[in-house]
């Protein structure tokens, strides 16, 4: 009998959890718990579009209207329709779900820089009518989100509470919904990429004639990961909404989509835990570079620069080929 | 209500023509590289504020105008040289975020050197603008279109007369055997990189006294640029120029009939429209794939 | 013996070229038939024709008894046919043993939810599959690759790599386009024997080929093609014994070597 390795989640996992854990002992005040709600919020919506474009191989340049829905979606079905937030997290995510399956059912038959430019227009085409629409989403203002609340308790980024004797701020608590929700985004992909519809997913960017042949439908494969990365996003909008309190339009816009997906590159495509590193890193860099002021977009770019053509496939595949070589 | 018509297919066509020019030099470089290259709005940026600055310092325009230009080849050279180059045989989606952190970079150090107000760079003529039937057409739309067409008809020839256009011709058709032939293939990539820069500055110095200029304006023009030339189909530059007015066109009709709310969405709606039919864009060439 | 496939007057065009022209034959359930002609006579677009990655102009395929016409390339594994391709199809950005996974797809869990919560009953057969997938690539001769990345193993092992994909989705059929194409003597002659253990599994064989010696020791049947059009069809020594095909395929005789013959 042959004998394989597999190689387990378990470590990477364990990381993961020490890490989420440690970095609330390295958080001095309110705004470093802050930074690190948002990392982990955008990562979840990192480790989504991973899926689509790291294992997939579909490149999308419009993501950022996915997580603007599903923020818009919860801030107005908790103002308008009085439904509790949890709930209207669900619908949204369907709701969005369903809107990326009307909406990629044509345009994933477009491939490479075509597909890019269609999910462009139409992360594009989303930022302008949420900005117009203001009757529905208050326009360029934004819109204002109740606090989040489970089963009548809220949770408020003021409020002061007591756990086991233990008392902790709102901003605590929602970091560890964050990096809770985290961890279970990071699971489920990893879950997800080592199943068979993960490796026919994978298929879909090493060769779609490879997966024609093993009988997979690569029209609705592609649909199918488009629409998990949707609803991932959606989920993450949704939590945003609520945590900040407010939303925008900005939430939608090329520039957020086009964060989104140096995110994914930067930290490595196809390596969920890289996407993580890489949505630290991206919110990371402003803050190092405040002292600069002016000189704060210039040193950017360059680093953005300087890390994608040292390391073209990401800050950790990259990393992680170095060990290798080492070890070998 | 012709006057009308007449004035916004006047002014689309104007807008157009620089669509085109951008999109043009998107084409080129896409053409010789695959890349695509999200810095190509700095360029016309270039152009139009480096005008501005050296008119500052006191020189004349006529020289200010050349000198710009010079700086955008330059930018253009180095662009490819000091990133695109070394990135080598990168994946496409890492070219991509390259020449976006190139863009961001640009753009950062025009908002040092050259600040972050709006500037107008005075009209070319005299007479500002001309009444044509009822309508008011600017004098600057006529330079415009003449330099454009000029423009397209020097790279037509370059490609088709001159031994350097044939040599970059044959780079973007196939790398591997033009190097194999003796091109110096880095070198004609750099001249593309170099075109694509002149291109882009000129037409962001003669759009400058119409829509102003800053250190920004290349963000929006670029990625309508590219929006254009994926219209017309990736690597046609023929498809490049008739994305770039079709766009113009397109643009100046919804604006003045429908509503300048929508106006901005009109180049993706248009895109997304003639992908919906033209899974290649208007001329782009049908890839098949042997097995 | 029932005909497993069953081609008849298949053509087709590519905008005046007739690539296949009026193509009738049938293969047999169990039996080894290759596929001959000199390059341009079709035979990668006979493949195409059948395995639904090209529609024909006219005629049709059937497979058991089932006509395959308008099918989609997806839609062939689950008919029992499968393929590899002269310019290999391979996943480079999966390991060896992923790529052979990939070819069971269609025997395994496929719901969004249970591959999102890995739950046990996806898991357990993901893990048969696995083994499955290890023996199979024993079977083809590339096991030792079995811990490799796709992208470190060399052109002959994934050519090995690709028909052990095609068997783990246990076709009837298995069409294999030039599987010696860039093989040396020895592996050659490795295949030869592998073939000859897929055909003893009861699978039909159906392949394109070049290399005369692996085609008149391997097959039962053999279809002569050239310019698009049927030349001949038979056993190998009917095959070699062809006038038409002596001429037209594997060289005439000089009129000097016959005088010294």
């Amino acid at each position: 009998m042959a004998t394989f390795k597999t190689r387990s989640k378990v470590p990477g996992l364990v990381a993961l959890l020490v890490v989420l854990a440690v970095a609330p002992l390295l958080a001095a005040n309110a705004f470093h718990y802050d930074l690190m709600i948002k990392i982990c919020l955008t990562a979840i919506v990192a480790v989504g579009l991973n899926l689509l474009v790291g294992y997939a191989g579909q490149v999308s340049l419009g993501h950022a209207a996915f997580y603007a829905a599903g923020a818009y979606a919860s801030a107005l079905l908790t103002q308008n329709y009085a439904f509790s937030p949890l709930p209207a997290m669900l619908t949204a995510a369907v709701a969005v779900g369903a809107l990326a399956w009307l909406v990629g059912r044509p345009i994933l038959h477009l491939k490479g820089h075509y597909l890019s430019m269609a999910t462009l227009g139409l992360g594009v085409i989303a930022a302008i009518v949420i900005n117009n629409e203001d009757q529905i989403t208050g326009g360029p203002d934004g819109l204002a989100v109740a606090p989040l609340s489970v089963f009548g308790h809220e949770l408020s980024v003021f409020g002061r509470y007591e756990w086991f004797g233990v008392a902790i701020t709102g901003t605590q608590l929602w970091y560890l919904l964050a990096a809770g929700g985290l961890f279970l985004a990071v699971w489920l992909a990893l879950n997800l990429i080592d199943s068979p519809l993960g490796r026919a997913l994978r298929a879909l960017h090493g060769s779609e004639i490879a997966a024609q042949v093993a009988g997979v439908d690569t029209a609705k494969y592609k649909l199918r990961v488009f629409v998990i990365s949707a609803v991932y996003a959606s989920v993450a909008g949704s939590l945003y909404a609520h945590y900040s309190g407010f939303i925008t339009p900005d939430a939608a816009s090329f520039g957020h989509s086009i964060e989104l997906i140096t995110i994914v590159v930067l930290g490595g495509m196809a390596s969920t835990y890289g996407v993580i590193l890489g949505a630290a890193i991206l919110l990371l860099i402003p803050q190092f570079l405040t002292g600069f002021q002016e000189l704060e977009m210039v040193l950017f770019g360059a680093i953005l620069m300087a890390v994608m053509i040292f390391m073209p496939r990401g800050l950790v595949p990259t990393i992680a080929r170095r060990f290798q070589k080492e070890a070998a | 209500m012709f006057s009308e018509f007449f004035q916004f297919s006047f002014s689309g066509i104007t807008l157009g023509a620089i669509y085109a020019l951008v999109a043009l030099g998107f084409t080129l470089i896409y053409n010789a590289s695959h890349v695509i290259n999200f810095a190509q709005g700095e360029f016309l940026m270039i152009g139009g504020m480096g005008t501005v600055v050296l008119m500052d310092t006191g020189a004349p325009i006529y020289l200010a105008i050349p000198g710009a230009i010079v700086m955008a080849g330059i930018a253009g050279v180095l662009l490819h040289k000091l990133a695109i180059a070394p990135a080598k045989n990168a994946d496409v989606v890492t070219l991509i975020i390259i020449t976006i952190g190139a863009s961001i970079f640009l753009r950062g150090l025009a908002q040092i050197f050259w600040g972050k107000d709006y500037h107008a760079l005075p009209a070319f003529s005299d007479t500002e603008s001309l009444s044509v039937g009822g309508a008011v057409l600017l004098t600057q739309s006529l330079w415009i279109l003449g330099i454009a067409a000029l423009l397209v008809t020097a790279l037509g020839l370059f490609f088709t007369r001159t031994a350097l256009g044939k040599a970059l011709l044959a780079t973007s058709m196939n790398k591997d055997a033009a190097s194999m032939v003796g091109i110096k293939t880095g070198a004609i990539l750099t001249l593309a990189f170099g075109i694509a820069a002149l291109l882009g500055a000129v037409a962001g110095v003669i759009v400058a006294p119409i829509t102003f200029t800053a250190y920004d304006i290349g963000i929006m023009l670029g990625l309508k640029g590219f929006i254009a030339a994926a219209i017309g189909g990736l690597g046609s530059s023929t498809g490049a120029i008739l994305g770039g007015l079709l766009l113009g066109l397109a643009e100046a009709y919804t604006a003045g009939y429908i509503s300048s709310d929508y106006k901005d969405a009109v180049p993706f709606v248009l895109i997304l429209a003639i992908l919906f039919f033209l899974p290649n864009g208007l001329l782009g060439s049908r890839a098949v794939e042997r097995v | 013996m029932s005909a497993l496939l069953s081609v008849k007057n298949l053509s087709k065009e590519f905008g005046g070229v007739h690539a296949v022209e009026d193509l009738s034959f049938e293969v047999e359930q169990g039996r080894i038939h290759s596929i001959i002609g000199p390059n341009g006579a079709g035979k990668t677009t006979l493949f195409n024709l059948i395995t639904g990655l090209y529609q024909p102009s006219a005629g049709s395929v059937h497979l058991n008894g089932r006509s395959l016409a308008g099918h989609k390339p997806h839609e062939l594994a689950p008919l029992g046919m499968c393929r590899t391709f002269q310019n290999l199809q391979i996943c480079m950005n999966m390991s060896a043993l992923e790529n052979v996974m990939l070819g069971r797809h269609r025997h395994l869990g496929q719901g969004t939810l249970a591959s999102l919560l890995k739950l046990p009953a996806l898991r357990r057969g993901d893990h048969a599959c696995r083994q499955q997938c290890a023996d199979l690539m024993e079977f083809v001769g590339c096991g030792q690759y079995l811990n490799h990345h796709a992208s470190a193993m060399p052109y002959g092992a994934l050519k090995r790599l690709e028909i052990a994909r095609a068997l783990a989705s246990e076709p009837d059929i298995l069409l294999l386009d030039e599987p010696a194409a860039g093989l040396n003597r020895t592996e050659t002659d490795a295949l030869r024997d592998v073939i000859r253990k897929i055909a003893d599994k009861g699978i039909t064989v159906v392949l394109v080929e070049h290399d005369m010696k692996l085609v008149m020791s391997v097959s039962d049947q053999v279809l002569v093609l050239c310019y698009g059009r049927q030349l001949a069809d038979g056993t190998p020594d009917q095959i070699r014994a062809n006038p038409d095909v002596i001429d037209a395929y594997l060289g005439s005789r000089k009129p000097e070597e016959e005088a010294l013959a």
